[in-house]
C-alpha cells in the first residue's frame, strides 16, 4: 500500500437494482452491523427507512404512477457518500473520523467519545449514534476489506452490478458512458448524482446514477459541505465577541 | 404525502420527499443538556466580563460575586457537556487533537483555557490570597469571555440544519446578547448595590439580541418557521417577553430589592428560553425535509422542459396507508 494508491469509491446503478437487499444483509453480516429495528412501515418494501448508525446500506422503494396508469418501480442501494470534502471529517473534535489512504472516510471507534457532532453535519443524513452505545456509526467501504485489496461487501453481494466499486476515476469514466447508453435508449430520465468535484462536496466517493429528482431517494438536490462558509462563521463571532466587550466596557463607563 | 391516492396535476407547491422522512440525521444531543451547556456558557462569558469591570472601577463585591458566579457557571456547563457525550468517560479525547475545522474542538479548548482562570479568579477573590495573579486570572478569563460566548453559535451554524446554518450571521450576536443579560441579571440579584454597570449591560445586550433574533427570523424567510412554531416558538416567545419585562424591571428595581431581583431572575430565564427555542428550532429543522430540498432545489437550474422527456410523465404515488 503506497501513497499512490488510487482513490476507490462507489458507483451505484440505480437503473439495475431490483431492490433485493443483498446489499444491506452482507454489509450487515461482514460488519456485524447490529438489528436496526423491526418496524414496519408501510413504505413499499423498505422497512429500514434510511442510512443510519446501524443501517450502512439502505435500498429505498419508490412507487410511481404514471397517468396512465402504468406502474413504475424505483430502486436504489444508498450509503455513505465518502465526501471529497466531508462535514463529519471537518467536525470531529476527537480525530476519531479519519480518512484513509484509500480516501475513503472512516471513524475510528475506540476513540470517538460520542460527542455527536458529526451527525447534523453531514449533508446526507448518513452517520448516527448507535443507541446504547453512544457512539457514531457509519460505512467504512468495508475498509479492512479494501485495504487488503478486496472488494466492500455489498458490491460482492449485488448480483445485477448495480453496486459497482473500484477506483473513483473508473467508476467516474464508466459511469458517464452507462449514461449515454440509457439516454440512446430512450431514458432520457437517466442523471448523475455526486459524481462531479465541483459538487458542494467536491464530489462524492460514493456516486449514484438516478432515475429521479435527489429528493424523491431522499438525497438533498445540491448538498453543501457546512464548513465551506466556517470562515464567515468565524468572523461573525469574532465581530459579535468584540461587540460584547464593548458593550461591558460601556457599561461601565458612568456612575452607580 | 397522505392524500390518498389523488395524483397532482399542478407543480408541487411542497418539495418532493421520501414518503416525508427527514433527508439529515438530526442532532442527537439532549435537552436539558446542550440547551443548559449553552445558556451556562453565556452567562459564565458575561459574568467574567463584569468582573473584569467591577475589578477596575473598585466594585469589590460585584467582582467577588460574579467571578464566583462565572465559577460555577462554567462548572455546570462543563458537566452539562459530559454528561451529553455517549461516552462520558472518554471526555478528554477531545483534546486529543487542536482542530481549526472543528468549532467542537475549539470550544473544548476555550472551555480548557476559560475553566482554570476563571476558577483561579473565583478562588484567589474569595480567600484573598494571591492578590496579582487573582487580578491576572480575571483579565484571562475576562479575555476568554467573548470566544466562550460565541463559539457555541458557530457550533451550532456549522452543521447541515438549515434552520442554524443559514443562521449563521445573527447567532453570535443572538448568543452574546443572550449571555451578557443573563449574566447582567445575575449580578443584580447577586450584588444589588453595585449592579448599576450591569443594569446598563442588561438593556443594551437585550437589545442587541433582540435586534439580531429580528434580523435572523426575516432573513431565514420559510426557515424561519421553526423558530416561531411548535415547541421552539413557545420557547422563543416566551425568550421574547421575559427579556423586556426583565430589563425593566432591574431599571425600576433599584430602591426596591424584590423586583430587581425578579427582574434578574426573568433576565436568566429569558436566555435559557432563547436557548432552548433555538436549540428545539435546529431539530425541527433537520426533522423537516422540506426545510432541506426546498432551499436546495430552488438554487439549482429549472430541469429540462418536458418536451425533452418523452417517457410517460411520473407521479409519485402517495404511501399507503
Amino acid at each position: 500500500m503506497t501513497a499512490t494508491q488510487p482513490r476507490v469509491g462507489f458507483f451505484t446503478d440505480t437503473s439495475v437494482c431490483i431492490g433485493c437487499k443483498a446489499c444491506e444483509v452482507a454489509c450487515k453480516e461482514w460488519n456485524q452491523v447490529p438489528d436496526d429495528g423491526f418496524r414496519f412501515t408501510g413504505y413499499s418494501y423498505d422497512n429500514t427507512v434510511g442510512l443510519g448508525a446501524d443501517t450502512w446500506r439502505h435500498v429505498a422503494f419508490i412507487e410511481q404512477t404514471a397517468p396512465s396508469g402504468d406502474l413504475r418501480w424505483l430502486m436504489a442501494s444508498d450509503v455513505c457518500k465518502h465526501c471529497t470534502e466531508a462535514a463529519c471529517l471537518d467536525v470531529c473534535p476527537t480525530g476519531s473520523l479519519f480518512r484513509t489512504e484509500l480516501g475513503t472516510v472512516v471513524v475510528q471507534e475506540d476513540v470517538c467519545n460520542g460527542c455527536g457532532y458529526c451527525i447534523p453535519a453531514c449533508p446526507f443524513g448518513v452517520i448516527d449514534q448507535r443507541k446504547g452505545d453512544g457512539r457514531a456509526w457509519k460505512c467504512t467501504l468495508c475498509y479492512d476489506r479494501t485495504s487488503a485489496g478486496q472488494e466492500p461487501a455489498c458490491a460482492q453481494a449485488c448480483p445485477t452490478d448495480s453496486i459497482q466499486f473500484g477506483p473513483l476515476d473508473e467508476l467516474r469514466e464508466r459511469a458517464a458512458r452507462r449514461v449515454e447508453v440509457l439516454h440512446e435508449r430512450g431514458v432520457t430520465d437517466a442523471r448523475l448524482y455526486g459524481e462531479s468535484p465541483d459538487d458542494g462536496v467536491g464530489g462524492a466517493g460514493a456516486f449514484f446514477l438516478l432515475l429521479d429528482d435527489a429528493e424523491v431517494y431522499g438525497l438533498p438536490p445540491d448538498p453543501v459541505v457546512p464548513t465551506r462558509r466556517l470562515g464567515a462563521m468565524w468572523r461573525r463571532a469574532a465581530v459579535a465577541g468584540v461587540a460584547m466587550v464593548a458593550a461591558a466596557a460601556a457599561s461601565f463607563l458612568g456612575g452607580g | 404525502m397522505g392524500r390518498g391516492g389523488e395524483q397532482r396535476m399542478v407543480p408541487r407547491a411542497e418539495p418532493r420527499s421520501y414518503y416525508g422522512e427527514p433527508v439529515l440525521n438530526g442532532p442527537v444531543w439532549k435537552v436539558p443538556d446542550v440547551p443548559a451547556y449553552l445558556f451556562l456558557g453565556g452567562v459564565a462569558a458575561g459574568s467574567s466580563l463584569l468582573a473584569a469591570g467591577a475589578d477596575l472601577t473598585g466594585r469589590a463585591v460585584l467582582g467577588r460575586r460574579t467571578k464566583v458566579a462565572a465559577l460555577a457557571a462554567i462548572g455546570g456547563s462543563a458537566v452539562a457537556l459530559v454528561h451529553d457525550l455517549g461516552r462520558p468517560s472518554r471526555f478528554l479525547n477531545m483534546l486529543r487533537t487542536f482542530k481549526p475545522t472543528s468549532p467542537m474542538s475549539m470550544g473544548s479548548w476555550i472551555l480548557a483555557a476559560y475553566g482554570p482562570v476563571a476558577g483561579a479568579a473565583a478562588a484567589s477573590s474569595v480567600t484573598g490570597l494571591a492578590p496579582g495573579a487573582g487580578r491576572a486570572a480575571t483579565a484571562g478569563a475576562a479575555a476568554l469571555a467573548p470566544a466562550l460566548a460565541t463559539y457555541t453559535a458557530v457550533l451550532l451554524a456549522d452543521t447541515a440544519v438549515p434552520a442554524w446554518h443559514e443562521a449563521h450571521r445573527e447567532l453570535p450576536f443572538v448568543f452574546a446578547g443572550s449571555g451578557a443579560a443573563a449574566a447582567s441579571g445575575l449580578a443584580v440579584l447577586l450584588a444589588p448595590g453595585e449592579a448599576e454597570p450591569a443594569r446598563r449591560l442588561a438593556a443594551v445586550a437585550w437589545l442587541v439580541e433582540a435586534v439580531a433574533v429580528e434580523r435572523m427570523e426575516r432573513r431565514l424567510g420559510p426557515l424561519a418557521r421553526s423558530y416561531g412554531s411548535g415547541r421552539a416558538g413557545r420557547w422563543m416567545r416566551a425568550g421574547k417577553v421575559l427579556a423586556p419585562v426583565g430589563v425593566t424591571a432591574v431599571q425600576a428595581g433599584r430602591r426596591r430589592r424584590g423586583v430587581g431581583a425578579a427582574g434578574g431572575l426573568a433576565l436568566l430565564a429569558a436566555s435559557l428560553c432563547t436557548r432552548f427555542g433555538v436549540f428545539e428550532a435546529g431539530r425541527a429543522s433537520a426533522a423537516d425535509p422540506a426545510q432541506t430540498v426546498g432551499p436546495q432545489r430552488a438554487r439549482l437550474p429549472e430541469p429540462d422542459a418536458p418536451a425533452t422527456h418523452p417517457g410517460p410523465q411520473v407521479h409519485d404515488r402517495d404511501a399507503p396507508g
